[in-house]
């Protein structure tokens, strides 16, 4: 691991992927402060950029800054006006928001910024000690596993996607899943599903679809709704300092939010949103009870709960990308995509092929972090100010970006056309509430599923992998239980409410 | 029928047009030789029709709970489409597309200044003594970037002077 962390070292402290750190950091901050603007589409947004650099670490070591500055600069938007720009920072509003009500905003700034340094910083370091061991585990993985594997992946998130949404996130997936096939597979070279048109005989392009379904409907939704894009006056930071009794009474919040967090981050599906409202609810019920009065009225430790556990939880969700290559959210999705339009293909064998690619995004995790806490925070009070770029300025931007990004990827402009259909498409989706991360994810995965399964049919001449493989087995069946049990709930829930017996 | 039922009927349409597909045309064009394989190319999407299906219908026809949770801040309400600034969005759709069609004959500094002026002014911005120099920098340090940085050729003036 030492000689791991020397190899990342020395990639990552050269002077070129210093600077990506910090240019990521600081954009990722600017433009995650945007209300409605969250890490995904900023990402989506970098992608040519990152892949126009050609040097993966790089590239990787920008996005993930970027990413890092993306959940820092929506936790500054959840702060000072009460409008999260991302999902995963609105647990920090509850007392963040009160806080800079009371006038008290440098202070909760320099709170989340701890927060997120000590989460991420506490979540690397997991992050190392524990994506080595599964990394060796996964190479025991035959073809079978890997697809069994993903299949658990995408029922995961399905079955995370919340109550009554089961069934519409296992659409969406099964919509990426579809969408995946369109094109040459790799399994014959015939080209599949293209209506014999030219433009599709290399499938859909996966930064096209990735702007479609988040930046796209974000930008619309900004200019349908301009309630959603609460600008305006970002109020007086000043007095950044923390007093030592503070630091004393959030130090424990960070430490149990840290693994907590972490943990939650490397579950499938789960993520940053949901480890932010648990760490919140945990440390509210375990609080004394003067401290229980206070939370969602500007309690320190409420803001350093959701702030620790979402920074932790983004890079747990390496883990599961890094280790067996299968993402677990749609950030790391677009990673994925990223990685391997790069010629990386992350999964156990990044450890042991490319080492340097593995131990330079860690170490620039650190980094990252670093930065956001010594650059960005005494830089908050000016870069505060883009929140008051009127609208009208900001949208066409916003728009023409989305549009660049995926002209950049293919260099044809029917590609904006397939971008404008899928943005429509994933607009009217957002409208009736459907999930559109698991398309994403199902429409990464769809190649490396279909190929993993054909190999696993080829070896052994049929569906014979399924039982002849007990992993696989026990994989597949754990994929169902993830599925159903959430549905059978709601079946269940739902009797009980109409006060029919249910027969049992 | 609430817009979500709609679309679930939507996706059971493209997953029979899909399957369709998948069934009964795809193999057609196979060669004898990959006829032995156990996998063939349609393989695949025949099990995502059949998944595509079943769970469609069970969105379909799943008895919608009654939910009890007040609207999200800032989300919008389908029942109050009206009050929002759809035409301004479907304009900015339609200026999307035109930038499109004209991005390779106009070039990339005129029809993305186009786009970038025109889209402002839709939104209710009318400083062009501001508006204009924006747009004029923007694109010209845009396109000196992925020109000239990211070293990807994008065309700069109409196609006929260059």
């Amino acid at each position: 691991m030492l000689e791991g962390l020397l190899i990342g070292l020395s990639a990552a402290i050269s002077p070129f992927n210093l600077m990506m750190v910090v240019m990521g950091c600081l954009i990722g901050t600017l433009i995650g402060m945007l209300p409605g603007l969250g890490p995904m589409s900023i990402i989506a947004i970098m992608i040519p950029v990152a892949i126009g650099i050609g040097d993966p670490t790089a590239a990787l070591i920008l996005l993930s800054g970027v990413y890092y500055g993306a959940i820092f600069g929506g936790s500054t938007s959840s702060i000072l006006l009460n409008a999260p720009g991302v999902a995963g920072t609105v647990a920090s509003s509850f007392d963040g928001y009160p806080m800079a009500r009371k006038g008290q905003a440098g202070k909760a700034l320099t709170i989340a910024a701890i927060a997120s340094f000590a989460g991420g910083t506490i979540g690397a370091v997991l992050l190392m000690i524990f994506a080595p061991a599964l990394s060796s585990v996964a190479l025991l993985f035959h073809s079978a596993e890997y697809f069994a594997l993903m299949v658990v992946g995408l029922s995961a998130i399905a079955a995370f996607a919340g109550t009554g949404q089961v069934a519409k996130a296992l659409m969406m997936t099964i919509l990426g899943l579809i969408l995946g096939t369109v094109g040459e597979g790799a399994l014959s070279n015939m080209p599949r599903f293209t209506f014999g048109m030219m433009e599709l005989q290399s499938g859909f392009s996966f930064i096209t679809l990735a702007m479609a379904m988040f930046a796209l409907p974000e930008a619309l939704f900004l200019v349908m709704n301009p309630a959603r894009a609460a600008t305006g006056d970002s109020g007086k930071i000043d007095n950044l300092r923390i007093s030592k009794d503070e630091a004393k009474s959030i130090a424990p919040v960070i430490g149990r939010q840290s693994v907590q967090g972490f943990f939650i981050g490397v579950l499938p599906g789960a993520g940053a949103t949901i480890a932010s409202f648990l760490g919140y609810a945990v440390e509210r019920n375990i609080a004394t009870k003067e401290e229980q009065a206070e939370f969602g009225k500007g309690s320190i430790k409420g803001l350093a709960a959701p702030e620790t556990a979402n920074n932790a939880a983004c890079t747990g969700s390496f883990v599961p990308l890094l280790t067996l290559g299968i993402p677990g959210s749609g950030t790391t999705a677009i990673l994925l995509g990223a990685l391997l339009a790069l010629n990386v293909t992350p999964g156990p064998r990044l450890m042991t092929d490319t080492p340097d690619v593995f131990w330079a995004v860690i170490i620039s995790m650190y980094i990252g972090n670093l930065v956001l806490l010594i650059l960005n925070l005494p830089l908050i009070p000016y870069i505060a100010k883009i929140l008051t770029i009127p609208r009208s300025f900001l949208i066409p931007f916003i728009l023409f970006f989305t549009l660049m990004g995926s002209y950049l990827g293919q260099n044809n402009s029917t590609e904006l056309l397939i971008l404008v259909g899928f943005g429509v498409v994933a607009t009217i989706l957002r409208f009736a509430d459907y999930p559109l991360a698991p398309l994403l994810i199902g429409f990464i995965l769809g190649t490396m599923l279909e190929d993993n399964f054909a190999r696993a049919m080829q070896l052994y001449r049929g569906f014979g992998f399924i039982l002849e493989r007990p992993m696989t087995l026990g994989l597949l069946v754990l994929a169902a239980l993830l599925v159903l049990l959430p549905s059978f709930r709601t079946y269940r829930a739902r009797k009980r409410a109409e006060g029919v017996a249910d027969g049992d | 029928m609430a817009l979500d039922r709609w679309i679930a009927l939507a996706f059971i349409a493209l997953v029979c047009v899909y399957g369709y597909a998948a069934f009964f045309t795809m193999d057609d064009s196979l060669p004898p030789i990959l006829r032995r394989n156990p996998i063939w190319p349609s393989t695949f999407p025949k099990i995502l029709t059949i998944l595509g299906l079943i769970v469609g219908l069970v969105v379909l026809f799943t008895p919608k709970p009654k939910s009890n949770a007040a609207p999200k801040d800032g989300a919008i309400d389908l029942t109050r489409l009206g009050d929002y600034h759809i035409w301004q969005a479907l304009a900015l759709l339609v200026l999307m597309v035109a930038y499109a069609l004209t991005l390779r004959p106009l070039g990339f500094v005129g029809s993305t200044i186009g786009f970038l002026v025109l889209g402002s002014v839709l939104l209710g911005e009318r400083r062009f003594h501001i508006l204009l120099p924006v747009a004029g920098i923007a694109v010209g340090a845009i396109w000196y970037l992925v020109q000239e940085v990211l070293g990807i050729f994008l065309r700069p003036w109409p196609a006929m002077f260059m």
